[in-house]
């Protein structure tokens, strides 16, 4: 296996998932090291999106096993996945643009006030959350000078970084990140890959999806390439050129002879 | 593995704590129906001078107070990016069946009204229940409970108008004075509700997360918030809300009235927009549709002092609502 024995931090085995008759997901594997970004790469309709959801626990695969850190897991819904410290950061960024980058950070997780007030009045607690959104933001040294900014009145690679500071916030083991430059400028790209090392480096693993290749091995430690509902190879972007991901890919080069390269 | 962070932040430590939430967006959007509340109170002012006094500002608390009421519950909706016409319909039921059950029945007062109260809140929970589970649009099912509350109210009451009501079901409507004026208890409790209603949306999480599911539904779903708990939540508090409505309508009019509210809807959506609240959902603030319930009542009731028929009255509303959606849709433009 290409995990030289260290237990990953997230593992799928033959996962498959159909829609009627379009199988989506057909014994798909998957590992996600720790302390690694993964970047998912595959062409239109390969899987990739099923995938993701399946681990961030937006849908359930029909067939398949999940673990963490070796353990079997189920996920009934993104919030059990969440509750298991999988953080994801949706390709629409789901975020409500007219709150403000505090309660967004704490959408769902709002902190209340101490005593009664919290308690009977549940009063929320804006200074504290305001406070700490500022630090998780800082961390991150995505630099927006006012939380209480309604998301809205962002530039588009701010918002992006909104986004995956919520999930770098609240992420325990794992970040997934579905396409998270694809909306976005040469500039506020290259903002949002610096926040994914960043992350990476703070010892959060990322799931990476792309089809932004130069950004894939730009970024990425090692690649999973998705084909037709199965993982096909896993290869090491410094071994590897973009032509033959893409070969690979595209089935034009055989997965399995390079599967073990990474 | 080496990684150069170079993100474009040489800013140090963002300010942050001391910006006032206030000074958000939000407020602004207020600013504009409080300067139309302010200019059309000076121009009554000027055209009559019966218009600046206590007491007619007194009279026209009360003409607002009902519908005022009814345009929190509509407020609500609206925040989630639904709509409600059934308002006027549901508190004239409420209405007819406390004021029925109190005079024809002989059932303690008290009990009337909790009745009632729980009629209006049964029906906010079944638009509720048709718009989360069958996922119809608001608008079509308001339209139905419309004329089902409608048709229930004319049946149940027989046409006939309810006198008599006893004291306890009149009680908002009785005044205390403040200096020279007399105010009633039942703008005293709009007002209440108002502040209450002003604290859940702002200070409480079930309130942001209203704003939030009319911004972004799927959002609020992903962020694991049970979204269609939050909108039953929300409907049936504007039932109860207008439950409420149909004791202060009851309490002013002395009778329970089979014909009333049938413009409501119409009136407190005028409100709500003229109050700056977006018919999109997810903007406005609870203190806009008080001001917006005062515009209303301040034209119809200066309007009427200087002597303008009230069929201009209702030219005016439908011209102002029309300016106040095209001043959200401009906004909302820009903001995209
Ligand atoms: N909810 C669904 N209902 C029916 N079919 C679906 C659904 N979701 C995905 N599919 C199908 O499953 C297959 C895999 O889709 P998926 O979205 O996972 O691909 P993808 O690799 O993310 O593609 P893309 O690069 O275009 O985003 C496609 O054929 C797609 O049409
Ligand atoms: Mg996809």
């Amino acid at each position: 296996m290409a995990t030289n024995g260290v237990t990953p931090v997230l593992e799928a085995r033959g996962l498959v998932k159909r829609y009627g008759q379009v199988t989506a997901l057909d014994g798909a594997d998957f590992e996600l090291l720790p302390g690694e970004v993964l970047a998912v790469i595959g062409d239109n309709g390969a899987g990739k999106s099923t995938l993701i959801k399946a681990l961030s626990g937006a849908i359930q695969p029909d067939a398949g096993e999940l673990l963490m850190e070796g353990q079997p897991v189920r996920f009934a819904n993104p919030l059990d996945a969440r509750r298991h410290g999988i953080e994801t950061v949706y390709q629409d960024l789901a975020v409500a643009p007219a709150l403000d980058i505090a309660e967004n950070l704490y959408l769902g997780r709002e902190i209340l006030r101490p005593g009664i007030l919290g308690s009977v009045f549940r009063m929320l607690d804006r200074k504290r959350m305001v406070a700490e959104a500022a630090d998780h933001m800082q961390n991150l040294k995505i630099g927006i000078q006012s939380m209480r900014q309604p998301v809205e009145t962002l530039s588009g690679g701010q918002r992006q970084g909104v986004a995956v500071a919520r999930s770098a916030a609240f992420a325990t083991r794992v970040i997934i990140m579905d396409e998270p430059t694809a909306a976005l400028g040469v500039k506020e790209s290259h903002m949002v890959l610096d926040l994914i090392r960043e992350v990476r480096d703070r010892g959060l693993p990322v799931i990476l999806i792309s089809h932004n290749m130069p950004q894939v091995f730009e970024v990425a430690d090692r690649v999973h390439i998705q084909r037709l509902g199965r993982r096909v190879a896993v290869v090491n972007p410094r071994e590897f050129s973009a032509s033959d991901a893409v070969a690979i890919m595209t089935g034009a080069m055989a997965g399995e002879k390079v599967s073990d390269a990474a | 593995m080496s990684s150069v962070v170079t993100t474009e932040q040489p800013g140090g430590r963002p300010k942050t704590a001391g910006r006032s939430f206030v000074a958000s967006s939000g407020m602004l959007s207020t600013l504009g129906p409080l300067a139309a509340l302010i200019l059309a109170c000076v121009f009554f002012s000027l055209k009559s001078d019966r218009f600046f006094t206590g007491s007619n500002f007194s009279l026209i608390f009360q003409q607002t107070m009902v519908v005022g009421v009814e345009a929190i519950g509509q407020t609500l909706i609206i925040l989630t990016a639904g709509i409600d016409l059934s308002n006027g319909a549901i508190m004239a039921l409420s209405g007819i069946l406390m004021s029925r059950l109190a005079v024809n029945n002989g059932v303690n007062p008290f009990l009337a009204i909790l009745l009632g109260f729980l009629l209006a809140a049964a029906f906010g929970l079944l638009n509720g229940v048709l718009v989360t589970s069958i996922r119809l649009p608001p608008f079509i099912v308001t339209l139905g409970t419309l004329n089902i509350a409608f048709a229930l109210t004319h049946i149940y009451s027989q046409e006939q108008t309810v006198t008599n009501v006893p004291g306890a079901l009149t009680w908002l409507g009785n005044t205390f004075d403040v200096g020279q004026t007399a105010i009633t208890y039942g703008t005293v409790l709009m007002l209440v509700l108002y502040a209450f209603t002003w604290y859940m949306l702002s200070q409480t999480k079930t309130g942001r997360h209203i704003y939030a599911i009319g911004n972004n539904p799927e959002a609020v779903r992903l962020a694991g918030i049970k979204t269609d708990r939050l909108l039953l939540i929300v409907y049936t508090a504007a039932g109860l809300f207008y439950g409420i409505a149909a004791l202060l309508l009851v309490a002013r009019t002395s009778v329970g009235d089979p014909n009333a509210g049938q413009t409501d809807n119409l009136d407190s959506i005028t409100a709500v927009v003229l109050g700056g609240t977006s018919l999109f959902g997810g903007r406005g603030l609870i203190i806009g549709t008080l001001i917006g319930a005062l515009i209303v009542g301040v034209f119809r009731n200066g309007l009427q002092l200087i002597g303008v028929s009230s069929i201009y009255q209702v030219l005016i509303t439908g011209i102002l609502v029309i300016l106040a959606v095209a001043v959200d849709q401009v906004v909302r433009r820009r903001s995209r």
